[in-house]
């Protein structure tokens, strides 16, 4: 039998953040490495009377991993069609938004403008429509884009192995999916129709993704759909489950709050910054050597208080609907971003506080294609 | 005819099977493993295998070992 | 429980037959360690002197047999030699150790890798003796190893566990059981494995030399169960300071004035 990761009982999760004493607390902080009674220390009720000591050993980690450094990216919107109906979602078929896709043509102009801005990582996101955004699709992007990016990440439906394969042959090197919520109940009641109500399948992707040999695979929830310590749990225990199947893939995470969008979905549960800073502090002391997102969802006040303290990548002067960085008027974003800053005016913040913007993390003139097992059977031409 | 035996030449009798060479050699055939030209014979084997001329057999037991 | 190739052991002390006095005081050593996983060795019969077989003295129905390639020096020497353990015993367990250096017998990376994907390949259920190297615990278990076996210092030596840093590495990371072997020399070494994490110990010139072998053994089936105990009981952090045990004093945090209620 396959082994696959689940979340049997979210529940059991809750009760397990329970009634955790301040002692606990202590010990996680202390400790070398987190096991996952540790990790549920370091997001329980009791720890939050310790948001800055968990901030400063966080920050120690992040310090001693990843340098005085901030990865930078951008996204680019490819097309906001999209089959599901997610309650919570500006692109969900339902919202009667202004739809288009990028032609292959507009979308290498949105990167040759964003490359003229300077980055070098862009991530490449769209709805999850398969007829009409399919691999064939991606897999053209990529071979225009691999040569003038040292990084293309893909946020896209979630595919295929071979069809992971296939798009890291073509140049992709990264995928995200983020499972939105572990909690199964709240995300089937969330997730109205379309592909993604079925919760085992996308739970499934990251690996799918890792398999295929992608360097990077991108795991989180969007905060604000269920218990934010249990889907931190959640998070951790499935980060551990790649990590000990896919030792050569390298994991981040992402840390979405629920931002207003088109069809006016309230967030169930609030989530606050503390709570954030909590869960990312956490996750810091529990994976050192996780890459962690901070997105433009996020306030500038916020994301410059962050720096260093345990996010190592931020988006910068993104726009979330496509063709957005073309043409100032667009309208059919995905969601309000928080931080309408420059990558310029972001870029300034990271070094005036004693922090080097990167823009690329290694160069994929050296890559070969690699089967999962490691073992090289050509190189890239 | 003449066989090497643990890299010792010894004098057999024409058509000695595996299993006679053994009792000669005073071994129980159920605490030995037999190599007979690099190829290992099953137990079940010994009977019926003909040592010929020239070959070269390996008797292997176990012993202590970490 | 310990389990290895979907085989469950009772103990996670495994013992090795090699350099004891008599063969008696081996059988009551291997009873007082409580192991039920033993090794053994392969042997050219000597013809002129005989010598009992081991496998006399051991009820093969109590204890599971772990044969090993030693003496092996290339990967196909101990593929070879791999086959006759499996013709004797008639399980294909495997303790694979290729040793080309015969002053150190440290464990050829290269080789042992290559045999793993044969004999794995092959059917055997190998557990490769290994340098204490993360990357090829990994790659072994890549290539179908049940378990992995890093040394804790070469072999012989009753050094203790000297490669404490990679072996928690390979702790950490590998998904097959972690089985320390070599440089074990005193039941403190095998008790901090346990507490480290490792899923097992194999013991044998420590207990075989030991002025009294069966005691020793007694006292390693000890230190295994008090290791594993506090490993699964969870061992409080070591820290070069003190950490006061009262919440509020003694931690120094970082300054979070930047978050906003509400927000």
């Amino acid at each position: 039998m396959k082994d696959s990761f689940t979340i049997t009982d979210f529940a059991a999760l809750q009760a397990q953040l329970a009634d955790i004493p301040a002692e606990r607390v202590l010990t996680a902080l202390a400790r070398d490495h987190c096991t996952d009674d540790d990790l549920a220390a370091l997001l329980s009720p009791a720890a939050g009377s310790f948001l800055p000591q968990l901030a400063a050993r966080s920050r120690d980690i992040t310090r001693q991993r990843f340098g005085r450094t901030t990865q930078i990216y951008a996204p680019l919107y490819l097309s906001n069609y999209c089959v599901n109906r997610c309650a919570y979602c500006g692109f969900s078929a339902g919202n009667r938004i202004h739809r288009r896709k990028l032609t292959l043509d507009e979308a290498v102009a949105e990167a040759e403008i964003l490359r003229g801005r300077g980055f070098q990582h862009i991530l490449l996101v769209s709805g999850e429509a398969p007829a009409v955004l399919d691999v064939e699709y991606l897999e053209a992007i990529a071979l225009r884009l691999r040569d003038r990016f040292a990084a293309v990440s893909i946020e896209v439906q979630p595919l295929e192995e071979d069809e992971y394969a296939r798009l890291f042959r073509a140049g992709i090197t990264a995928v995200a999916v983020y499972q939105e919520t572990y909690d199964r109940r709240v995300y089937d009641r969330v997730h109205l129709a379309g592909r993604k109500c079925d919760y085992d399948y996308r739970l499934a992707t990251p690996a799918r993704a890792a398999a295929a040999g992608m360097r990077e695979v991108g795991i989180g929830a969007l905060l604000g759909l269920s218990d934010w310590r249990a889907e931190g749990l959640a998070i951790g225990l499935h980060l551990a489950w790649l990590r000990r199947r896919f030792w050569q893939t390298g994991f981040t995470v992402s840390f979405p709050r629920l931002r207003p969008a088109a069809g006016e979905f309230q967030p169930l549960v609030a989530v606050n910054e503390k709570h954030l800073s909590q869960l990312i502090f956490a996750l810091r002391i529990f994976d050192p050597d996780v890459g962690l997102i901070l997105s433009t969802r996020e306030e500038p006040r916020y994301r410059d208080g962050m720096l260093g303290l345990g996010p190592t990548r931020y988006s910068a002067g993104s726009c979330t609907a496509p063709g957005g960085y073309s043409h100032e008027d667009h309208d059919g974003e995905q969601f309000s971003v928080g931080d309408h800053r420059s990558v310029d005016e972001v870029c300034r913040v990271i070094r005036s506080k004693g922090f080097d913007p990167v823009c690329k993390d290694w160069d994929r003139t050296f890559q070969q294609v690699v089967e999962p097992r490691g073992h090289a059977i050509c190189t890239r031409v | 005819m003449q066989i090497i035996c643990n890299g010792q030449r010894r004098d057999l009798a024409e058509d000695t099977t595996l299993a006679a060479m053994l009792a000669m050699l005073d071994l129980d055939p159920n605490t030995v493993v037999a190599e007979v030209n690099r190829k290992i014979i099953e137990r079940d084997q010994y009977e019926d295998l003909r040592l010929r001329d020239g070959d070269r057999i390996e008797l292997i037991r176990f012993v202590g070992g970490g | 429980m310990l389990t290895i190739a979907d085989t469950h052991f009772s103990s996670r002390l495994f013992v090795g037959t090699g350099k004891f006095a008599s063969a008696d005081i081996m059988r009551q050593a291997i009873e007082a360690s409580g192991a039920d996983m033993v090794t053994v060795a392969l042997r050219r019969v000597d013809l002129d002197n005989p010598e009992d077989d081991i496998m006399s003295h051991l009820d093969r129905e109590r204890f599971h047999f772990l044969p090993n390639t030693s003496g092996a020096r290339t990967a196909e020497e101990a593929i070879r030699l791999a086959r006759l353990a499996r013709a004797a015993t008639g399980t294909p367990w495997l303790k694979l150790e290729v040793t080309p250096d015969p002053r150190t017998l440290l464990p050829d990376p290269i080789d042992t890798l290559k045999a793993t994907e044969i004999l794995a390949q092959e059917g055997f259920i190998v557990l490769p003796y290994i340098n204490a190297d993360p990357i090829l615990a990994l790659r072994l278990q890549d290539a179908g190893a049940a378990a992995v076996m890093p040394l804790g210092a070469p072999i012989g030596t009753n050094l203790g566990i000297r490669t404490a840093l990679q072996v928690e590495i390979i702790i950490e990371q590998a998904r097959v059981p972690v089985v320390v072997d070599a440089g074990i020399g005193a039941p403190s070494h095998a008790a901090r494995a346990l507490e480290m994490g490792a899923d097992a110990v194999l013991v044998n010139t420590a207990i075989a030399v030991a002025g009294d072998p069966v005691r020793m053994a007694r006292a390693f089936r000890q230190a295994v169960e008090s290791g594993r105990d506090a490993f699964e009981a969870g061992l409080g952090a070591a820290s070069t300071v003190a950490h006061a045990s009262s919440p509020e004093t003694g931690i120094i945090g970082e300054d979070l004035g930047f978050l906003q209620e509400g927000a």
